[in-house]
């Protein structure tokens, strides 16, 4: 466990877990746009992100989640560091760029970090669905299809290019769909849409 | 800055207890081979006997301290009953495995092995508090039962089992029974003739000894298959120069819980008490897990909707106190646990729970620090949740 906790003292990460900025506060007022809600409880963490956007431009945000410590303090960050941002700059953040600013998370923490940054997008495409753009950004970046074990649309191409077939060799490489099972669904046409794409001659 | 520091994870580990202390620190200067046959060897094996004696005591078994082998722990000890089950279900008619679906990892996954290894194994689904069914228990016994494996108290929720009735139900069938004490040792009373053990798993470091020290019990007549072949020590069913300092740790500290137990069972068990009593005053919506009554003395396991378990432990980590939470977050996977799950408690708050879990230098300053934290770290977490409380 040591390892897993060594992080928190970081100065950075400790100072965001401690005060979380940007947190949503219902007396507040805050007036949300758009915004976006990822993750399920059942594996044991949930996001939610709001935002004020003005000509493209994100001018304010708000965040709540059921989440650990390091999803609590990368989004924080992730929340700062979007303020005053474009739309679509916001949209390619990756969490690795967030993980750097905290001074790092352990391995089996990044995952958490994804959360805020899926919430984030799913806010932005609520944005553009709302402003008659649904779907606009929809090539950009990588997708994260398994939430809970932090795997993208990527990783399942590449697991394909190394000559998994089907559910059970997708699974053997990568552990998706181990944990909650919410992702299977997605999962399984992308690797049909992979194995035609790669593996059928 | 000095942070108090509340230490509330003795299911853990334990401190070493002082008089343990001070009995290895004077054990270190005999270097000798417990094993040899000189002055020195024979004054080291002598100390070995003695620790052993006072471990066959906690236990009940004071008339037959010579059932007791030493080990590096309860895994080890844990691992030893289910090799020999392999062993024996190999060559008898006797094959199936019936355990629990709460126990530790280390007897999950040793009954795991065995159901790979093409045995059919039986992990009994329990209550809403963590008690096993006797009904599928009895249904699932057999004249084709080996082995039934049940752990004496549960170290996430402290449920105790009835013990007695599982031992008279197994051996009626003709079965080896075996239990997993690792928690309940020196917090309720233990007794191999009461529960009708053929073996008897005990650790150390969870009864204020040192860590990598354990004993496996092992009734007269019953099978044995060592795990750790070599040498002859302990008759042969565990090999390994003997671990003096460790196996005189271990014999003091069996002593020492032997004699508080009663004084430790009414101490503890009232901070427990005044524990949960307060977090339920203090704090809406809590569910508190595991049976009311038969449950160790120490141990408090609390859901709190709304809020997650890593990040409760954190805040509480910052405030110096160390809880601990049965989901494994830390561990890469979001998998709450498995004994949470098994008495029905749903993911959602499954994710939700922590294990305070008391002992000897508990006092009720460090139960009312809690209670002056904890409340504020729920209802933060509340307030920045998705998830209604
Ligand atoms: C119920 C139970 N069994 C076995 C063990 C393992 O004991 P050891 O750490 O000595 O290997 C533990 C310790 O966590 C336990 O709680
Ligand atoms: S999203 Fe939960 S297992 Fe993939």
């Amino acid at each position: 466990m040591s390892d897993a906790f060594n992080w928190l003292y970081s100065d950075v990460v400790k100072d965001h877990f401690m005060n979380p900025k940007n947190v949503y506060e219902p007396d507040e007022g805050f007036k949300a746009d758009a915004q976006g809600m990822t993750g399920n409880v059942k594996c044991g963490d949930q996001m939610l992100f709001m935002l004020k956007v003005k000509d493209d431009v994100i001018e304010d945000v708000r965040w709540k989640t059921y989440g650990c410590a390091s999803a609590i303090a990368s989004t924080s960050m992730l929340s700062e560091v979007i303020k005053g941002m474009g739309i679509r700059e916001a949209y390619n953040i990756k969490p690795e760029d967030i993980v750097k600013r905290l001074g790092g998370l352990p391995d089996n923490k990044i995952h958490c970090s994804v959360l805020g940054d899926k919430a984030l997008r799913a806010a932005i495409d609520d944005h553009l669905a709302k402003t008659g753009r649904e779907g606009a950004f929809r090539n950009e970046g990588v997708k994260i299809i398994c939430t809970c074990l932090n795997i993208s649309d990527r990783d399942i191409e590449d697991a394909v290019k190394q000559g998994a077939r089907d559910w059970e060799g997708l699974q053997e490489r990568t552990k998706i769909g181990t944990v909650c099972g919410g992702c299977k669904k997605e999962a399984e046409e992308l690797l049909h849409e992979y194995v035609h794409i790669f593996a059928e001659d | 800055m000095e942070t108090r520091k509340v230490y509330m994870d003795y299911n853990a580990t334990t401190p070493l207890h002082p008089a343990v202390k001070d009995a290895m620190v004077r054990d270190l200067e005999l270097y000798a081979n417990a094993s040899s046959m000189h002055q020195d060897g024979r004054a080291a094996r002598a100390r070995v006997e003695e620790a052993r004696r006072a471990v066959a005591e906690l236990i009940g078994a004071g008339a037959d301290p010579e059932r007791v082998v030493f080990t590096s722990g309860g895994s080890e000890s844990n691992n030893t009953v289910f090799a020999t089950a392999f062993h024996l279900g190999r060559k008898g008619p006797r094959r199936a495995i019936i355990t629990t679906s709460i126990e530790h990892p280390c007897v999950l996954n040793a009954a795991l092995w065995l159901k790979d290894e093409g045995f059919p194994v039986t992990f009994l689904k329990v209550d809403q508090h963590g008690k096993i069914d006797m009904d599928e228990f009895k249904a699932a016994l057999g004249p084709e039962t080996l082995l039934v494996s049940i752990m004496a108290a549960n170290n996430e929720i402290g449920t105790i089992q009835d013990l007695a009735e599982i031992g008279r139900l197994a051996k009626a069938a003709g079965a080896l029974f075996h239990s997993d004490a690792t928690q309940a040792a020196g917090k309720i009373p233990v007794g191999v003739d009461e529960w009708k053990a053929d073996y008897l798993t005990l650790s150390c470091h969870k009864i204020y000894g040192p860590k990598g020290v354990g004993a496996l019990y092992i009734r007269k007549g019953a099978p044995i298959e060592p795990l750790i072949r070599g040498g002859h020590q302990e008759h042969g069913h565990r090999a390994g120069t003997y671990n003096n300092v460790g196996i005189l740790g271990f014999g003091e500290a069996a002593r020492l819980a032997k004699a508080e137990l009663a004084e430790y069972a009414a101490r503890v068990g009232a901070l427990r008490n005044r524990l949960r009593d307060g977090i339920v005053a203090a704090i809406p919506k809590v569910k508190v897990n595991g049976h009311p009554v038969q449950v160790l003395p120490n141990t408090l396991n609390v859901s709190f909707p709304g809020a997650e378990g890593e990040a409760i432990l954190l805040y509480l980590d910052l405030a110096g106190i160390e809880v601990s939470t049965g989901s494994a977050c830390a561990s890469g996977s979001l998998e709450p646990s498995h004994v949470l799950l098994a008495t029905g408690v749903g993911p959602e708050l499954a994710h939700g729970s922590i294990r305070f879990s008391l002992g000897r230098l508990s006092t009720e300053d460090d139960v009312d620090y809690v209670l002056s934290i904890l409340p504020g770290v729920i209802k933060r977490l509340r307030a920045m949740s998705t998830v209604e409380a």
